[in-house]
């Protein structure tokens, strides 16, 4: 086996020195009843090429979007990243080593934490950043714990208008912990406010809301968050952090805690993982949050370096009481955030956001003066939209991908209640030759 | 001073108008952004993100990766945690656009090949546990563990039990997760005492079992590294109480094509892919924690799974007793696609070789250690051992002071103050994908800090003396709190 | 290193018996094992606990350990200075290091506390190897 180096010659000569003939006595002490006698039912071994090539054929079945121009969002966004991120992602001292429990030879990783929690701060104008959760989902959900234990109360509000599996997840984290979720209405594609107003009590421990929320909309998030605070509730706004080169930051419209998905921050769509949750909150909740944290420090020289620090909320050290349970995260899809931030900088991050919007409008234009198609929603949006089809959006789809193109996601099981609706999403990577050739078909299935 | 290994924080190399990268000009007419969104919802003020070319960004970040210590440069013998080497042409097939550049929201026939790899990389991971379905959703071990006891308050819940179910038993020498997941998801936290032989203590265990069970999480091996010789009559009195078991996956390495958690009695496992399936660590993530159930649990798995219909794989979400969701889309997908090639390399009689030697490697560095090093549990151990530095000790020096030192040696040190239940552990988990020569070489080393200890016990209490930074202030770290470089500098702010 | 006026419990705590008002803090062997305290985590002023409930957590970089309330009663003051300054845990325990103030409820629970010649012989049998 190549990634073993026992040959049969060093086997003989420490089964010797255990004093034992075969490997076979080292599992002696395995009850016969529960002893594997047989051999696994798996395929048979493969060489390195035998391998590379059984894999490529799987990858090829895939319509990978180096060969499709594709038009889905909704928490996966297709965006350039630049060469230079895989070449550091690649490099084998940051990808094969642990977690940074040893601070001396593993300064690289600290201070990249250390960074990329720098970062996250800075695009969110937040106080304190943890080094990852596993996504966006997850780390909404355990926002809304931190809430709940911060407040003492017993329930989240969630708004309707966040991605359907994030609420599915933070409701089966809240409700797993004897936590209650309830839902809040939307009203022409916005939190109803109204609603919101009328389900706030003083059990209600948060108000979650995702800015732009799942259909690409803008929320009302100033008066949102006036009226959690006005109920002591925290205000926790799951974001997209492209759009924050244009959008304000949740820091500063009063979020105590902000969360999103990264990984449109120098990650692949990666057919939805690994991506990378980030986890942001005011300095008060420091001691509340889940995951870990990288701080600066001395070393017994006086020079600056970086270790993990507030460990005491962890499950190593806290078990039952630790603030999460979470113990590997995304590390390697921070890093990614790291340098791909460094890389597109203060300039980059408004040119991108810029793009993604300019594009979407284009295409939002041009989809919706097809006779057939028409805006869902009236309100103000980043770089995603819903739109009413004149057809079954299946049948939509169906005809896009016989052009070899791959349409936008088909909201009929998230909103049963909306009729016939596509949400797209148009990113920087989209050319204007895609979004006319999307029209074009788009038209063709309308006039048919 | 030396600063030679100080690196700048990349904000302090930022030059205003520097750029590392170019997106391409606007290709569609250009609308005054305030005409397309109300100026109420504008940042005011640019985050300030640093300002850098290309290549300073490259060299900073490659200069900080030259600090760090990976299975790639040398031995990492770090307990519970198998840091086997990642074989390199996983990390290829990884990267291929059809795995990469992938969207979930795809339609079915789109992803067929990825549709087959999960169906079949569930169908290898049901096998090698001997049970009957999996979910390769959750993203890491602890929320495999979360996921599976989400699981089991599902049936119990189906059973009209779950009101009288309220506990969760974990032994004392367990994971930190394990307690952490089972508080998360609601549980009372019951620990069952460890035995003299390091095993589950069995009568203990009787004790506290009943009709408030929900379940026992248990490690085998155990995180001493030893199996539990009782596992059939623990299993036994876990289900004659009404409650499920639940295998914590982070020791598999032992266990593959050896003895299987299904046939245990175990009635879901989780898996690491990044520990027993080599998949990378990446400093800390991203994992992968599949976990697979008997066929009395499956109903209540996540959804999707992956299934087959005519020939063609597809999502399938009409599970009505699911418990949901527990990460958005399918799971760590690129983390699956590693350990898939992982398996096909390797076969069954490869797996089986991989435990062999795992197994093998262990008790041949823990005898050479022994004499050395107290040895808490004298028995044949698994695929890792744990050691006390108690004889140390009470030269003043402590199993964290020999971790230091070891640093000198070029080595990763073991796993340290972990299980709770051994003082001053030392906890060793070599692999099988080491030599004897290294083996030889860290054996050595262990030695010569075992008699450093002894005769010049200074020379390890401020170890390491060798490595890019000294031993680091955490207590600075924790009292002069310092994790947002903007905080510290808002001056710099443009 | 430790002072004859006070009392003790299993857990480590000391209790000086003022009239009706019990201060508490952790004993030198308890703050010892700790090593460094970093973060003391004090509870609310006017809360009511019963003998045996956590009243405080002292954190060290690697360790979280709980006081508990040696008494019931009252919790009527307590030692805001620690908030600043954990580190009078170790430095001071039986004097600026006190953690909190109970008026205490019933005085029989006084009569469960150790006094120092027994709790030096439970610090003698923890610490045998």
């Amino acid at each position: 086996m190549r990634y073993i180096p026992t040959t049969e010659k060093d086997r003989e000569a420490m089964l010797k020195s255990l004093g034992i003939s075969s490997i076979e006595e080292l599992f002696n002490d395995i009850p016969e009843e529960v002893r594997f006698r047989g051999e696994l039912n798996l395929p048979p071994p493969q060489s390195e090429i035998e391998v590379l090539n059984s894999l490529r054929a799987l990858a090829q079945k895939n319509a990978d979007l180096d060969r499709y121009p594709s038009f889905l969002g909704a928490g996966a966004y297709d965006h350039l990243i630049p060469s230079a991120v895989q070449h550091i992602l690649d490099r084998a001292e940051f990808y094969t080593s642990y977690t940074p429990y040893q601070p001396e030879i593993s300064q690289g990783t600290l201070q990249a934490m250390y960074e990329y929690q720098s970062l996250i701060c800075n695009l969110t104008e937040m106080d304190v950043a943890n080094a990852s959760m596993y996504d966006g989902a997850t780390a909404l959900a355990e926002a809304a714990i931190l809430a709940c234990g911060a407040t003492g109360r017993g329930k989240a509000l969630i708004a309707r208008t966040i991605h359907p599996e994030y609420r599915q997840v933070t409701q089966l984290y809240l409700e797993s912990r004897g936590l209650e979720a309830q839902y809040v209405p939307y009203d022409r594609g916005q939190v109803d406010l109204h609603s919101l107003k009328n389900n706030l009590d003083e059990d209600v421990a948060c108000v979650l809301i995702q800015q732009p929320n799942f259909w690409g909309l803008l929320e009302e998030v100033e008066e949102i968050a006036s009226l959690a605070h006005e109920n002591g509730a925290l205000f926790i706004v799951c974001v997209n952090p492209i759009s924050l080169g244009i959008l304000e930051a949740p820091g500063n419209y009063g979020a105590d805690i902000a969360v999103g998905e990264g990984q449109s921050l120098g990650g692949p769509v990666a057919f939805g993982g690994p991506f990378l949750g980030f986890f942001a909150a005011r300095d008060k909740f420091i001691r509340q949050m889940p995951g870990r944290i990288a701080g600066a420090t001395n070393d017994a020289q006086g020079r600056r370096g970086f270790v993990l620090t507030l460990q005491t909320r962890e499950q190593h050290i806290r078990r039952e009481r630790a603030t999460s349970n979470i113990c590997s995260n995304q590390a390697l899809n921070a890093l990614a955030a790291t340098v791909f931030l460094s890389l597109i900088g203060k300039e980059g991050l408004q040119e991108v956001a810029n793009l993604c919007l300019q594009k979407a409008h284009y295409a939002y234009q041009k989809i919706v003066s097809i006779k057939g198609f028409a805006p869902l929603f009236t309100g103000a949006f980043f770089s995603e939209f819903p739109v009413r089809t004149p057809l079954p959006p299946e049948k939509i789809n169906k005809a896009l991908w016989e052009r070899g193109i791959i349409g936008g996601l088909d909201l009929k099981a998230y909103y049963p209640e909306l009729g016939p609706v596509m949400l797209f999403n148009v990113t920087e990577a989209r050319t204007r030759e895609d979004i006319d050739a999307l029209a074009q078909v788009l038209e063709e299935v309308a006039n048919e | 001073m030396n600063n030679s290994n100080e690196v700048p924080l990349i904000f302090e190399m930022s030059s205003p108008g520097r750029r590392g990268y170019e997106y391409p000009d606007c290709d569609v007419p250009s609308e005054k952004v305030t005409d397309l969104i109300p100026s109420r919802f504008l940042r005011k003020k640019a985050a300030d993100l640093p300002e850098l070319s290309e290549s300073e960004v490259v060299r900073h970040f490659t200069q900080l990766s030259r600090l760090n210590y990976g299975v790639d440069v040398g031995f990492y013998p770090l307990g519970s945690c198998t840091m086997k080497y990642n074989p390199k042409i996983n990390e290829d097939v990884a990267k291929f656009a059809g795995f990469q550049r992938i969207h979930p929201y795809q339609g079915e026939e789109t992803v067929q090949g990825a549709l087959k790899l999960m169906y079949e990389l569930e169908k290898y991971l049901c096998e090698i546990a001997g049970l009957h379905r999996a979910t390769l959703q959750p993203a890491a071990g602890a929320h495999g563990e979360l996921t599976g006891l989400m699981i089991i308050r599902a049936f119990h819940r189906d059973r009209g039990e779950n009101h009288k179910r309220q506990e969760i038993i974990v032994p004392d020498s367990a994971h930190g997760t394990n307690p952490a997941s089972a508080a998360m998801c609601g549980y009372r936290v019951v620990e069952v005492k460890s035995n003299p032989r390091g095993g589950v203590d069995v009568l203990n265990l009787r004790k506290i079992t009943g009709p408030q069970t929900a379940g026992l999480m248990l490690t085998n091996p155990n995180t001493l590294g030893l199996f539990e010789e009782d596992i059939v009559e623990i299993a036994h009195i876990v289900h004659q109480a009404g409650g499920l078991l639940y295998y914590d996956g982070a020791n598999m390495n032992a266990n593959l094509g050896i003895s299987r958690p299904g046939d245990m009695g175990f009635d879901i496992v989780h898996y690491n892919l990044h520990k027993t399936f080599a998949a990378p660590h990446g400093g800390g993530g991203p994992g992968s924690g599949p976990i697979a159930v008997t066929e009395e649990l499956e109903d209540f798995l996540p959804v999707p799974l992956v299934s087959m219909k005519d020939n063609s794989y597809y999502l399938d979400y009409d599970r009505p007793k699911s418990i949901g969701k527990v990460k958005s889309f399918y799971g760590n997908f690129l983390v699956m696609v590693k350990a898939y090639a992982y398996i096909r390399s390797l076969g069954a009689q490869g797996l089986l070789e991989v435990s062999e030697i795992a197994v093998l490697n262990a008790n041949y560095l823990m005898r050479q250690l022994q004499k050395d090093y107290h040895l808490p549990f004298d028995r044949s151990c698994k695929h890792e051992f744990v050691l006390s530095a108690k004889k140390q000790k009470a030269k003043g020096v402590r199993a964290l002071d020999i971790a230091k030192r070891l640093l000198d040696y070029g080595f990763h040190p073991p796993t340290i103050y972990f299980p709770l239940v051994v003082e001053e552990a030392l906890m060793v988990e070599p692999t099988e994908t080491e030599s004897k020569e290294t083996l030889d070489r860290f054996g050595k080393a262990m030695r010569k800090i075992a008699l450093e200890a002894m005769e010049n016990p200074e020379i390890l209490k401020e170890a390491p003396h060798h490595t890019p930074l000294r031993r680091l202030d955490e207590v600075k770290a924790v009292k002069e709190l310092d994790v947002n470089w903007y905080k510290r500098n808002p001056s710099s702010a443009m | 290193m430790y002072p004859e006026d006070l009392l003790y419990t299993k857990s480590h705590e000391w209790v000086k018996v003022e009239d009706d008002r019990a201060i508490v803090g952790v004993t030198s062997y308890a703050q010892d094992q700790l090593v460094e305290v970093v973060f003391v985590e004090l509870p609310e002023e006017g809360k009511e606990v019963k003998a045996g409930d956590t009243v405080a957590t002292l954190e060290s970089v690697k360790a979280v350990a709980d006081v508990y309330a040696p008494v019931s009663g009252k919790i009527i003051e307590v030692n805001k200075q620690l908030e600043n300054q954990p580190e009078l845990v170790n430095q001071d325990p039986y004097g600026e290091g006190w953690i909190l103030v109970i008026e205490i409820a019933g005085e029989e629970e006084l009569h469960t506390l150790m006094k120092v010649s027994d709790y030096q012989s439970l610090i003698e049998n923890e610490l045998k190897p």
